[in-house]
C-alpha cells in the first residue's frame, strides 16, 4: 500500500465528483442514452421559443387537421395550430413543474424520513402511520380537490404535487437511514454528545444521500406521469399553452383519422420518461460503483 | 508410502484488475493431503487460504479464474470438470463446513429434513435407513437426544450446536476429505474447545482427511498433523505441526507466534511492524521483505523457492532460515508493562448496577415499579482505580458489553449508579451528562469498519471530537489532528484518506485516535482486538499500553479472549449471565482460577503449543435466561453442590491472594481441588 503517492488521496471537490459519477454513467450504453434523451429534453426546452417555426397558440381554421407535410412536419390539429410547435414546446411547463416538485418532495420526503428513522419510538410511529394513511388515499382524487379548490397555478402545482409524492420518500430515506443508525459510528456520536441535528448532518446525511438522490430521480419520472395525467383531465396547465397531458386529451377524440396530432405528444412525454429511467438507473449503478471498494492497481 | 487423496500442483489462482492485469492470489501452491492426516492451513486475512480450501473442491469463487496448475482427486483434475461431474465428488467424496454454520443452514427447514436431503444427494438409503442414519450422525457429533433436535430449527439450537449438525450434514456421504473454512471462529472459548474436540475424534474414528483452515495458531495447533503457512498467496512454511509450532523456522512464522498473547506469560506480546503487501502491488523479491527482521539485499531482488530441510522435516520459503534455526533455544520475553503501583484514587464506582432489557409495562411505569426481578446484568460492585486497566471477561451474553455501555451512558441502568471521579454520580440520560463527563469517558468499538463513518476522511473523522469539546478550528485544529496520527504512528499523509484505503489494523489506530482526542479519563474498549489479525492485535495492544502510560488513562477492557486480557489487564472481572464470579488482579486470577466458571473458561483456551490440550470441565451448554434465584453458574458448574447452589445465593468470599471470588464452596478447598486436578 506504500506505493500509494500523497496527491491520490487528496479529498475530491464536489465538482470533480459530480463529473466523475457522469462519466461512469454514460460509459455503459443505457446511462449514455438516457442521460442523452434528458439532455436533449431540457434543451429543447430552454431553446424550443426560438427554434419553433410557428406561433403555437395561432389559431387558422383553414388549415385544421392536415396531415403531416414538408410545411408542417407533424401535421396540424383540430384549431389548425402546428403541432410540431406545440410538441417541442410542450415539455416545458411539465419538465419546470415536475423538477421543481421533486425538489420540494425530496426535501421534505428525505428530511423527515431521517429524522423519524433517528428518533424513532412514539413520534416515528406516529408521522409514519399519518404518512400510511395518506398513501391509502388515491392521489389523483385528493390532488383534484386541491387544483379545484386553489386554481391551477403553477404556486399551487408544485407544492402539491411535491406533497403527494415525497410521501414514498419518508419510507425509503427511513429505511435507509435505519440501515445507517445501527452500526457503532452513530453510537459513538451520540456517545461523544453530538445533538439530533449533528448527527443527520454530518452522520447520516452523507451514508443515505446516495440512496435518497436516487429514488428522487424515479419519483421525477412518476411526477411527470402524474403531472401530464392532470393536464389530461383538463387540471394542469390551462389552454391555449402547449402541454403534451393536454394535446393528447384534445386530439384524442379524433384519434382515427388525425393519428399524428397524438402521437407527436405521446412520443415527447414518453420518450422523456424512459430518458429519467434510465438516468435514474445508471446514477444508481455508477453511486454503487463508486462506493465499493475497487480491486487494488 | 500413505496414500496421497489431494493433490495441488503448481496452482495458481487470480483475477483480472480493472485495467486488465492479471493478478494471483495463489502463486504455484503445490502439496499433497494424505489420508487420514488433518492439515492446518493458517494465515492471515488475505493470505489465500480460504481460496487454496475452495479449489480443492473444485470451486473457484466468481470473479477468480485459475491461472494455471491442477487439483488431483482420484486421478481426475477437480479444476477441468464440468458442474455435473463435481456434483459427484462434491459432498459425496469431498465436503465442505462453512465458518458460520447459522448461516448455511436453510432457516425454515428442520434440521432432520436437511440432514435427510444430504442423505438423498449422497447415499442410495431407503427412507427407514435414512432415518437411522440420521439419528446416527446426530449421535456421532454428540447432540443430545438426536429424536428431538431432528425436528428443530435451525435457529432453535445454539451457535455450537448448529456448528455440530454442520459437521453431521458434511458426515452425511462419508467423505474423504473434510474441508473446514474456520469452522470455530465467532463461537465462544468453551464451545469452540469442544467442537475441536470432537473434530479430532471423528477424524481419529472415521479416518477421514481434514483440511482445516483458520487463522486462529491455537484452534490448528489443536487439531492439526501437519500445518502449511501461508502468506500474500504462497506457502511460506509447511510441515509437521508439532515443528512448526514449536521452532517456526521461516521468519513470518516465529513473528506470528511471539504476536499471540499466551495465558503462561504476563506482558504484551511481540507485534510485527507492516502489513501483508495487496496482491499484485510486489512483483520482486521475497514477498515478507518489508516486515522481515532478517531481510537482506538478495531477499529484496530474488523470491526465495519453497526449500525442503529434511532434518526437520520441513519447506521452507526463505533465505536466512538457519538464522532462526541458531538462535532457536531463545526464551519468550514478552514485552513487561509497567506495572506501576496504582494510586488507589478510585475513578469510577458502579454500585449495585442492574440493567435490564425488558420493557416496562405502562402501569408499571406510571407506578416506577420494577417489574423485572431477573435482570439481564445484576448487583454489578466495581470500583475502578485512576490509571488501571481492568477488564471485563466472559462469553457472549454475559452482559460485559451491556455494563459498558451503561457506563457510556448509552444504556439506562435499572438500579444502582455509577459515580464519577468519587463525587459526580452519572446520569442514567445521555443527554443529561454535561460535556465534561461524556468527554472524560470514550468508546473504541470492535469494528472499525463500523465505527468510522465510511464518508468522512479521517480529518473529518478526528475534527469531530476537538471541533465539539474544544471548539478547535482552522490551523490549531489541523495541527492537533497530525499531532493526533502521529501519537498513532500515522503520519500526515493519512489526513485525506477514506476510512476504505486503510487496512484493518490502521482503521483501528485512527478509533484510538479519536477517543484520545478527547483527552478522556477513561477510555471503554469494547472487543478492540477482536476484528484483527494476530500480528496487527499486537501492535494495537502494545499501542494502547504505550498510550496508558503517557497520558494515564483508565481502560475498561471487554474481550472473550482470555491470553489478550491476561496480556494487557490489571485486573479481571469474570462475569457469566450478567453477574460478577470473581474480581481480582490479572496475576492472581490466572494463577489460582478460583471460581469454577473461570477454571472452565481458563481449561477451554487453545495455546498454540501442542504439548497444552484444552481442559474440558463442564458441559457447553448455552443458557438464554440467567436462573431466578441462587448461584448464576449452577447450570453448568462442575462442582455443583446440589439445592444449596440452586436457592441461595453465594457469598462473596475474598482470597489470600486477593481476588474475590462468589461460590458456596470454601474458597481454600476449590483451590486445593483444582491444584488436585
Amino acid at each position: 500500500m506504500a506505493t500509494k503517492t500523497v496527491s491520490e488521496f487528496k479529498k475530491k471537490n464536489i465538482y470533480f465528483k459530480i463529473s466523475e459519477v457522469l462519466v461512469t454513467m454514460a460509459s455503459k450504453p443505457s446511462g449514455f442514452i438516457g442521460l442523452s434523451i434528458l439532455v436533449f429534453h431540457i434543451l429543447l426546452a430552454f431553446l424550443s421559443p426560438y427554434l419553433a417555426p410557428y406561433d403555437f397558440k395561432a389559431i387558422d381554421p383553414s388549415l385544421m387537421l392536415q396531415a403531416p407535410s414538408s410545411e408542417y412536419w407533424f401535421g396540424t390539429d383540430s384549431l389548425g395550430r402546428d403541432v410540431f410547435t406545440r410538441t417541442i414546446m410542450g415539455g416545458r411547463i411539465a419538465l419546470t413543474i415536475t423538477f421543481f416538485g421533486s425538489l420540494i418532495a425530496l426535501l421534505w420526503g428525505g428530511l423527515l424520513g431521517i429524522f423519524c428513522g433517528l428518533v424513532g419510538g412514539k413520534i416515528d410511529d406516529v408521522v409514519m402511520r399519518i404518512v400510511d394513511a395518506f398513501l391509502s388515499i388515491p392521489w389523483i382524487l385528493a390532488m383534484l380537490l386541491i387544483v379545484s379548490l386553489l386554481g391551477t397555478s403553477t404556486e399551487v402545482l408544485i407544492p402539491a404535487l411535491g406533497f403527494f409524492y415525497g410521501k414514498g420518500i419518508v419510507r425509503v430515506a427511513r429505511a435507509a437511514t435505519h440501515d445507517v443508525i445501527a452500526k457503532d459510528f452513530i453510537v459513538s456520536a451520540r456517545a461523544r454528545g453530538h445533538g439530533n441535528l449533528s448527527i443527520i448532518w454530518n452522520e447520516i446525511i452523507p451514508n443515505v444521500r446516495d440512496a435518497i438522490l436516487v429514488e428522487g430521480a424515479m419519483r421525477w419520472s412518476w411526477m411527470l406521469l402524474g403531472f401530464s395525467s392532470l393536464s389530461f383531465l383538463g387540471f394542469g396547465v390551462s389552454p391555449p399553452t402547449p402541454d403534451w397531458g393536454l394535446m393528447i386529451s384534445n386530439a384524442r377524440g379524433l384519434m382515427s383519422f388525425a393519428y399524428w396530432a397524438v402521437i407527436a405528444p405521446i412520443v415527447g412525454l414518453s420518450s422523456l420518461i424512459i430518458g429519467i429511467n434510465l438516468t435514474a438507473d445508471a446514477f444508481a449503478k455508477a453511486l454503487g460503483i463508486d462506493r465499493s471498494t475497487k480491486a487494488p492497481v | 508410502m500413505e496414500k496421497i487423496i489431494q493433490k495441488v500442483k503448481n496452482l495458481s489462482v487470480g483475477f483480472k484488475s480493472q485495467k486488465g492485469k492479471e493478478i494471483s492470489i495463489l502463486k504455484n501452491i503445490t502439496t499433497n493431503i494424505k489420508k487420514g492426516e488433518t492439515v492446518g492451513i493458517v494465515g492471515e486475512s488475505g493470505s489465500g487460504k480460504s481460496t487454496l480450501a475452495l479449489a480443492m473442491m473444485g470451486y473457484v469463487k466468481q470473479g477468480l479464474f485459475t491461472m494455471g496448475g491442477e487439483c488431483i482427486f482420484n486421478s481426475s483434475n477437480l479444476l477441468a470438470m464440468g458442474n455435473r461431474e463435481l456434483e459427484k465428488v462434491r459432498g459425496r467424496k469431498i465436503a465442505m463446513i462453512p465458518q458460520n454454520a447459522g448461516q448455511s443452514l436453510t432457516p425454515n427447514l428442520k434440521i432432520g429434513y436437511q440432514i435427510d436431503e444430504a442423505l438423498k444427494l449422497h447415499t442410495n438409503l431407503n427412507k427407514n435407513e435414512r432415518d437411522k442414519k440420521i439419528s446416527e450422525l446426530l449421535n456421532k457429533v454428540r447432540l443430545p437426544s438426536p429424536e428431538t433436535i431432528a425436528l428443530r430449527y435451525p435457529h432453535e439450537l445454539s451457535g455450537g450446536q448448529q456448528q455440530r449438525v454442520a459437521v453431521g450434514m458434511a458426515l452425511a456421504g462419508n467423505p474423504d476429505l473434510l474441508l473446514l473454512d474456520e469452522p470455530t471462529t465467532g463461537l465462544d472459548v468453551t464451545t469452540q474447545a469442544h467442537v475441536l474436540e470432537l473434530l479430532n475424534f471423528i477424524a481419529k474414528d472415521t479416518g477421514t482427511s481434514m483440511v482445516y483452515v483458520s487463522h486462529d495458531l491455537g484452534a490448528i495447533a489443536q487439531v492439526s498433523d501437519r500445518i502449511i503457512v501461508m502468506y500474500s498467496g504462497e506457502i511460506v512454511l509447511e510441515g509437521p505441526a508439532r515443528d512448526i509450532l514449536k521452532q517456526p523456522i521461516h521468519p513470518y512464522t516465529y513473528g506470528l507466534l511471539k504476536s499471540i498473547p499466551k495465558l503462561s506469560l504476563a506482558g504484551l506480546p511481540d507485534s510485527m511492524p507492516g502489513s501483508q503487501p495487496q496482491p499484485g502491488a510486489k512483483t520482486k523479491g521475497c514477498s515478507f521483505y518489508d516486515r522481515c527482521n532478517l531481510a537482506e539485499d538478495k531477499c529484496k531482488k530474488n523470491s526465495p523457492n519453497l526449500e525442503y530441510v529434511s532434518e526437520l522435516k520441513t519447506s521452507v520459503r526463505c533465505f536466512n532460515y538457519k538464522k532462526l534455526i541458531e538462535q532457536k533455544s531463545e526464551k519468550q520475553s514478552n514485552i513487561k508493562r509497567n506495572e506501576k503501583n496504582i494510586k488507589i484514587n478510585e475513578i469510577l464506582n458502579l454500585t449495585d448496577v442492574s440493567i435490564s432489557y425488558a420493557k416496562q409495562k405502562l402501569l408499571d411505569q406510571i407506578f416506577n415499579k420494577i417489574t423485572d426481578s431477573n435482570p439481564t446484568v445484576k448487583d454489578i460492585n466495581i470500583d475502578i482505580n485512576k490509571g488501571e486497566t481492568i477488564a471485563l471477561v466472559g462469553e457472549s451474553g454475559s452482559g460485559k458489553s451491556t455494563i459498558l455501555k451503561s457506563i457510556a451512558g448509552l444504556l439506562r441502568t435499572k438500579e444502582g449508579n455509577i459515580k464519577f471521579d468519587q463525587d459526580r454520580i452519572l446520569s442514567n440520560d445521555l443527554k443529561k451528562r454535561s460535556s465534561g463527563d461524556l468527554r472524560a469517558i470514550q468508546l473504541i468499538f470492535q469494528n472499525p469498519d463500523e465505527s468510522l463513518n465510511p464518508n468522512h476522511t479521517v480529518e473529518e473523522i478526528l475534527a469531530q471530537p476537538l471541533k465539539l469539546y474544544f471548539g478547535l478550528s482552522g490551523e490549531e485544529l489541523k495541527n492537533n489532528i497530525i499531532g493526533l496520527l502521529e501519537k498513532v504512528r500515522l503520519g500526515k499523509f493519512y489526513l485525506a484518506r477514506y476510512p476504505r484505503q486503510l487496512s484493518g489494523g490502521e482503521k483501528q489506530r485512527v478509533a484510538v485516535a479519536r477517543a484520545f482526542a478527547a483527552k478522556p479519563d477513561v477510555i471503554l474498549c469494547d472487543e478492540v482486538t477482536s476484528a484483527l489479525d494476530v500480528s496487527v492485535q499486537a501492535a494495537v495492544l502494545n499501542l494502547l499500553q504505550q498510550l496508558k502510560e503517557d497520558f494515564g488513562t483508565t481502560y475498561i477492557f471487554v474481550s472473550h479472549d482470555l491470553a489478550v486480557v491476561r496480556a494487557i489487564s490489571d485486573r479481571v472481572a469474570v462475569l457469566y449471565q450478567g453477574r460478577l464470579c470473581e474480581i481480582g488482579p490479572s496475576k492472581n486470577v490466572y494463577k489460582f482460577p478460583s471460581h469454577p466458571y473461570t477454571e472452565v473458561l481458563l481449561g477451554a483456551v487453545l495455546e498454540p503449543d501442542p504439548d497444552i490440550k484444552p481442559k474440558l470441565v463442564a458441559e457447553d451448554i448455552v443458557e438464554d435466561k440467567p436462573p431466578e434465584k441462587g448461584c448464576c453458574f449452577q447450570g453448568r458448574c462442575p462442582r455443583f453442590l446440589g439445592d444449596k447452589c440452586k436457592n441461595e445465593t453465594p457469598p462473596w468470599q475474598i482470597g489470600d491472594n486477593g481476588n474475590a471470588i462468589r461460590c458456596h464452596i470454601n474458597i481454600k478447598d476449590l483451590e486445593k481441588k483444582q491444584n488436585g486436578n
